[in-house]
């Protein structure tokens, strides 16, 4: 322990639910800073505090990292697995590394910025309501399916490692996407994209949006927010709230 | 296109009885019957009407028959009406066919091929009215073992979470949105003063009725619909949906029009919107990641509830829930194909998964065979109609039961199937404002109570008969079975002998 608002630890080979009892027993007595050093794949850190506290994560945080999170700042120095973020529903996640499948999955509130590649299905049905609107900012690229069942909420996919001329990969991008946007920075082809979204340019208003979500990923990271901002980026939008109306009879 | 699809049923209005009150004009939500200004008279639109039969109740002179169109086509076993009519929709749309409630095929009810045994002269029968007849039910994961202290005789074991139920009959998912507000406070009271469960479904608690949370399950499901911290700490247990009996490996679409301002703000997505539940849980592709949502869960409530699995009952359900067991799941659900929906589409609905009998038959014998039986309570769902099949599942080796058609019907459903339509005219599956009224949450949950009250004083009399004083002693007692009409195989599946034997 150090400091006298802040609880350090040592992960080593705590299970993760002698982790998780540590930190609840650290908030509830009114911690508002927590330093995790070596931590090897302990999951759900972060699920169950519901307080607006910092964490500060050295190493690499199992699966499901700030599943149901309801409040907490994770900012891990290092790369995440699966499931960061998987329903979550307020707070930010900072990642000075790439994550693995289902990032941001059926997140309904929140931040989640990685700062380089994602895996598959990442921000599955994640939605939106009222002022409630998750928003999820990648430096890399990502693998397939991502945005897929989107529903609301804001993806933002920037491509900062591809070379020149070089497209994002990933396929079935926004499949069933009935909600939501996502700003692209890069090249796709058509095939890539689900049958469900549009593509445009974006106008002033994405614009507004992407200064404030760039800007926000350029902070953490060290970028110049205007260079990135100066990419080429496509909008992609789900072309109809109810994607599947024409499948039945009755 | 003109439509070849003929009337389903006949509405009889007696000229003599009918008194020109325009009831069912009003009752009917499916614009079946009218009020023809020109002729002065009540008439039906017979093409339209479903059979739902909320006319025939509320007419004040009983001048109502709804009878079967007997559509009389050449005799065919395999070209049946129905066959035709499937048929002649999709030739008209292109489109799947949707439909709701369970399975309405005649496969065998194995319920109705199993009896209970009675106490005769050599061990008396107990009269539930005079003597103590104990129901209770602890839903949670037993320890393989239990210690006492031998100083104060207190338990040393530390147990894992239970909750009890004074019946272990609780009312099965359905969400708000499939059903209404009115609908799901009825079942909330029910539960409450019943002292058993009801279980939001998938779609999310409404906030009016968080303080029937010790009385309430809460789902979570593919959609993620409302699901957020408050509400994994409103109930007393947490459900993993997979699947369900009416639509097993399919998702779930809400239709937009049944997404009203509420039921939006329940499910936290805009009105209007289609609501889309994937077909699976995109963080769940194997036995290891369900283990890893099932802990997920388990640590968003600090491990004080029950975390639950609900499955549909398919062909390797056995193997499944001994996965789902040793994955961490406290309660496993089986959900057999006559278990009923909202929505699905009916060629799933009716041609996918296993009758619940069988499914919970080989899943309790082999979580037995495997030495974890107790790892886990078993639920089981799909099709139970009364009490008899109540206890006939509880001797086959479940801890308790889910109804979900039942209670509906205890609230006036008929069964018409119309549930996908939103215009339920008994104001149970439908989230418009004038049919919802229909269900008033003081007498819902007086009937639902009342039903309950009912199956209780039977599953007594039952137990009574057969000489037990605790529903516990006949949990998995296949031998208070037997079989009628059954096969070896059969029989070998349930674990019964045949009656007689
Ligand atoms: S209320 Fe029901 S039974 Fe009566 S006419 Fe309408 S659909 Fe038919
Ligand atoms: S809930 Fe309503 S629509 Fe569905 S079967 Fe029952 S009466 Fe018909």
């Amino acid at each position: 322990m150090s400091g006298n608002n802040t609880f350090s630890l040592k992960v080593e080979e705590l299970s993760h639910r002698a982790l998780n009892a540590k930190l609840r027993e650290a908030v509830a007595n009114g911690i508002q800073r927590i330093e995790l050093r070596e931590v090897y794949g302990q999951r759900y850190i972060g699920t169950d505090l519901n307080k607006p506290v910092q964490i500060e994560i050295y190493g690499t945080p199992g699966n499901d990292m700030g599943a149901f999170m309801n409040g907490p700042s994770i900012v891990v120095h290092g790369n995440v697995q699966d499931g960061s973020g998987n329903t979550m529903d307020d707070g930010v996640i900072v990642v000075h590394g790439h994550a693995g499948d289902i990032t941001g999955l059926a997140a309904r509130g929140g931040k989640i910025f990685i700062k380089e590649d994602v895996g598959y299905r990442v921000g599955i049905h994640m939605k939106e309501y009222g002022e409630k609107k998750p928003l999820l900012v990648i430096g890399g690229t990502a693998q397939d399916f991502l945005g897929e069942y989107m529903a609301g909420g804001t993806l933002v996919l920037l491509g900062l490692n591809l070379k020149e001329n070089e497209g994002h990969k990933a396929r079935f991008i926004g499949t069933g996407m009935h909600g939501g946007v996502i700003y692209l920075r890069g090249n796709v082809e058509d095939f890539q994209l689900g049958k469900e979204v549009g593509v445009v340019e974006p106008d002033d208003n994405d614009y507004t949006v992407l200064q404030s979500a760039v800007g926000e990923f350029a902070s953490y990271f060290d970028y110049d927010a205007e260079e990135l901002l100066k990419g080429k980026f496509l909008k992609l939008f789900p072309l109809s709230s109810r994607p599947y109306g024409r499948l039945y009879t009755h | 296109m003109k439509t070849y699809i003929p009337n389903k049923f006949i509405v009889d209005r007696d000229p003599e009885r009918c008194i020109q009150c325009q009831v069912c004009v009003n009752q009917c939500s499916f614009d079946a019957n009218y009020y023809d200004a020109e002729d002065d008279e009540v008439k039906s639109r017979e093409e339209n009407c479903v059979g739902c039969h909320r006319c025939v109740v509320f007419c004040p002179t009983q001048a109502l028959t709804i009878r079967k169109n007997p559509l009389d086509y050449r005799e065919n076993f395999n070209w049946r009406p129905e066959v035709i009519e499937d048929i002649l929709k999709q030739a008209e749309s292109g489109a799947m066919i949707l439909t709701g409630m369970g399975n309405d095929k005649g496969y065998r009810v194995y319920w109705d091929h199993l009896v209970l045994n009675a106490s005769q002269v050599t061990n008396p029968s107990i009269d539930p009215l005079r003597e103590p007849m104990e129901l209770t039910t602890y839903l949670g994961s037993k320890p393989d073992k239990v210690e006492l202290d031998s100083n104060n005789l207190k338990l040393k074991t530390k147990l894992a979470p239970q909750v009890k139920l004074d019946i272990p009959v609780i009312f099965a998912a359905m969400s708000y949105g499939a059903v209404s507000i009115n609908v799901h406070e009825s079942l909330a009271r029910a539960a409450t003063e019943a002292g058993t469960l009801w279980n939001t479904g998938e779609g999310g608690l409404h906030s009016k009725l968080y303080k029937y949370g010790a009385n309430t399950i809460v789902q979570v499901a593919s959609g993620r619909f409302g699901v957020h911290q408050n509400y994994l700490d409103a109930g007393s247990i947490v459900e993993i949906k997979i699947g369900q009996g009416a639509k097993p490996g399919i998702g779930g679409h809400l239709p937009g029009e049944k997404v009203s301002s509420e039921v939006s703000l329940t499910r936290m997505i805009p009105q209007g919107t289609d609501a889309l539940s994937p077909a699976p849980q995109h963080d769940i592709y194997s036995i290891e990641d369900l283990a890893q949502l099932v802990y997920s869960l388990k640590e968003a409530t600090n491990y004080e509830k029950p975390i639950s699995v609900k499955i549909a009952a398919v062909h390797n359900s056995a193997a499944i829930a001994s996965g789902m067991v040793r994955a961490g799941a406290d309660i496993i659900v089986l959900d057999g194909f006559r278990g009923g929906t909202g929505a699905t589409p009916k060629i799933i609905r009716d041609n996918v998964g296993i009758p619940i009998e069988l499914a919970l038959a080989s899943v309790d014998s082999r979580l037995r065979a495997e030495g974890i039986r107790n790892r886990a309570s078993i639920v089981v769902s799909g099709g139970i109609r009364n009490s008899g099949d109540v206890a006939k599942a509880i001797a086959l080796g479940a801890d308790a039961v889910y109804i979900g058609t039942a209670a509906l019907v205890a609230l006036g459903c008929t069964l018409c199937q119309q549930c996908h339509t939103g215009k339920c005219a008994w104001g149970i599956c439908t989230n418009n404002l004038t049919l919802t009224k229909r269900i008033n949450p003081d007498i819902g949950s007086r009937r639902l109570a009342n039903l309950l009250r009912g199956w209780s004083l039977e599953l007594k009399d039952i137990l009574g008969g057969m000489g037990l004083n605790a529903l516990e002693s006949l949990r998995g007692n296949r031998l208070s079975l037997r079989g009628i009409g059954l096969t070896d195989t059969e029989l070998k599946i349930l674990g019964v002998k045949m009656a007689g034997d």
